[in-house]
């Protein structure tokens, strides 16, 4: 998730944000700021959201979770339906599994809380625009537990349903705290090969019809 | 005007204290300021009178409320035997005079049903309302079924009152219509008119005794939302307000405030969504606790990540007091603002993994000195036949990494805790 010295992306990035909280977004626009990325909009319900996000067409929206009028979710999926590329970083103050699991599945290709430091937002931020995703150490145990070897339970496509020895062990390396540099280096394989695995497991969190993904919105309630 | 109430103004009440049969002659007696014997005498030489003695008490009881703040006495029956001899007297002076009659069965008759839809109408008075409150809410559902003593005895009264309104309205028919020769029709007939009459009864009470539930119901919910209300309002002033205040006090010391609003939104958390098991009960829960007793103790963060769960066992137990131990350390000799702490419980093992990005530490000369280590981390560990391995280095951070080998759990020991999760 983290990865300080990260900071070398060629082009000033274009962010949006979404969040109900005036003063949060004050917050964030001023973090952001002199770190080569440039906040090109901002919104506060998921109606404004929704038509600015695709006239500006910005390469990463931060979005809120909740909010009074629907959601993060409901931006997610009114801005997907128009405009495919744009990328989302969720960014909410709860880590509650379904929060997290039921954005990722919506399509958002990361999850942190409000309590980032903004080194670590920044480059959370540059990651998901460079198409990777972006695990805490928090989702990175859900998605272990989501997919943890039950003997019981059928396996219907193992080539989704499963995560690989290698992609477990960089989830693990994640959960107990390590950047993705660290990972690379504990493992003795690239920062790329990293990412790579990380993307290949938000895949399969998004497009694995797991009884435990699709249960785990519905009746889990972990903090 | 001679007769001045001794209460200006005062209701007439019936008064349950005083009472022989009901209070309704210690009312009146109050009321009007005469001795509660002459109204008494007065009442039973009425009843002579075509049993209008008896009419009057009934109706008196059955309309007249009970005077507020008047706790019942149990009925007296020793001083009612001189009322029930005179009343008896009477009755039998009546008789050798030859006076009874028609009239005076229809009296007595009339008593009855008085006395009946008495009987009815009390259920619906209001301080038996509030005593079948108090059973509801103070006793759950079933003991209220079981153990109610209050509710058989309603029904009773309920039912009694009926009977006693239907051998009144079939009596009085029986003697104002007595068709001779036809005894046994004219008493169908009375039966169907009594039936009648009480299906009236019903209708009339009913509604009443259904808004009176409903009211019940109403009140019981409007407490239950003050209560949360009252509990939420405490919450919020005994811990939320209380930490902004400490804030803006501490305005000017960041790791205070820190410390400070990490601690609060814990306890928030904790309070929204209640978790499903306590420190004592399960691993997760006592991995969770470290980390608040921790970050209530130092300026850090504990980010605790746990992957499945079990029981607490002793050396489950011995292996969280290690993860505090480990955590401690972090917290006091790292340097850090961030402690990661994340355990994965396995069918046969368990692996907690304590790392900070700190200064780190020399092994070698670090382990001889500090005492905390080998005694409460590796010794402990060994005791229980799990392992700790230590990893640092000068500048590098640190990461404890601790190992407790463990029974599969039972089948019915690891169903609770999916389930309790859900």
């Amino acid at each position: 998730m983290t990865e300080q010295d990260d900071t070398t992306a060629a082009a000033p990035l274009r962010v949006f944000l979404v969040d109900d909280h005036a003063m949060f977004r004050a917050g964030v626009r001023a973090e952001l700021g002199g770190r080569d990325i440039d906040v090109v909009g901002e919104a506060s319900s998921v109606a404004q959201a929704a038509s600015a996000i695709i006239t500006l067409a910005p390469d990463v929206v931060l979005l809120d979770v909740h909010m009074p009028d629907g959601g993060g979710r409901a931006v997610l999926d009114q801005v997907r339906k128009a405009s495919p590329g744009i990328k989302f970083l969720a960014l909410s103050v709860s880590d509650a599994a379904e929060d997290v699991i039921g954005l990722i599945r919506a399509g958002a290709r990361g999850y942190v809380t409000k309590t980032i430091s903004s080194d670590e937002l920044a480059a959370a931020i540059r990651r998901v625009a460079d198409g990777d995703a972006v695990f805490s150490p928090r989702l990175a145990g859900f998605v272990l537990d989501a997919f943890a070897s039950r003997g019981d339970a059928p396996v219907a496509d193992p080539e989704l349903d499963q995560l690989t020895t290698r992609e477990r062990e960089v989830l693990r390396l994640l959960a107990r705290g390590y950047a993705y540099k660290e990972i690379a280096k504990e493992l003795y394989i690239s920062i790329k090969t990293v990412e790579t695995h990380v993307s290949n497991v938000l895949r399969k969190l998004q497009m694995s019809n797991r009884y435990e993904l699709s249960r785990w919105a519905a009746d889990r309630r972990l903090v | 005007m001679a007769l001045q109430p001794t209460r200006p103004g005062g209701r007439l009440y019936r008064d349950p204290q005083r009472r022989v049969v009901a209070g309704v002659a210690a009312g009146i007696a109050t009321h009007v300021g005469l001795p509660v014997l002459a109204i008494r005498i007065a009442f039973c030489v009425l009843l002579g009178f075509n049993g209008i003695g008896a009419v009057m008490y009934a109706v008196f009881w059955a309309v007249l409320p009970v005077e507020p703040g008047r706790a019942k006495r149990g009925r007296d029956w020793q001083s009612a035997l001189p009322f029930l001899a005179i009343g008896g007297g009477v009755l039998l002076v009546q008789q050798l005079v030859g006076l009874s009659g028609v009239q005076s069965a229809i009296g007595w008759l009339v008593a009855l049903v008085a006395l009946g839809a008495g009987v009815i109408w009390h259920q619906a008075d209001p301080q038996r309302r509030a005593r079948l409150e108090m059973a509801v809410t103070k006793r759950s559902w079933l003991t209220g079924m079981v153990g109610d003593s209050d509710r058989p005895g309603y029904l009773l009264r309920l039912i009694g009152g009926g009977i006693l309104v239907a051998v009144g309205v079939v009596g009085i028919t029986a003697v104002i219509a007595p068709i001779p020769g036809a005894g046994l029709t004219s008493l169908l007939n009375s039966l169907v008119f009594s039936i009648v009459a009480l299906a009236g009864v019903g209708l009339v009470v009913a509604p009443v005794l259904w808004r009176m539930f409903g009211q019940l119901r109403a009140e019981r919910e409007a407490r239950i939302r003050e209560t949360e209300r009252a509990e939420l309002a405490a919450m919020v002033h005994d811990q939320v307000l209380h930490t902004l205040a400490l804030i803006q006090r501490n305005a000017a010391d960041p790791k205070s405030v820190l410390q400070l609003a990490r601690g609060q939104e814990r306890t928030l958390r904790n309070w929204l969504y209640k978790p499903a098991w306590s420190a004592s009960e399960r691993f997760a829960a006592a991995l969770e606790e470290i980390a608040g007793e921790v970050e209530d103790a130092y300026p850090v963060a504990v980010e605790v990540v746990v992957v499945g769960d079990r029981p607490v066992s002793e050396a489950i137990g011995a292996l969280i007091r290690a993860t505090r131990e480990a955590v401690v350390n972090a917290a006091r000799h790292a340097g850090v603002d961030t402690i990661s702490v994340y355990a994965e419980v396995e069918p046969e093992e368990i692996n907690v993994f304590i790392r900070d990005r700190g200064k780190g530490f020399d092994l070698g000369s670090v382990e001889e000195t500090r005492h905390g280590v080998r005694g409460s981390i590796i010794g402990r560990m060994a005791r229980h036949g799990g392992e700790a391995e230590i990893r640092s280095a000068p500048g590098e951070g640190t990461e404890v990494r601790l190992a407790l080998p463990v029974r599969k759990v039972q089948d019915n020991d690891a169903a609770p805790a999916e389930g309790a999760k859900a």
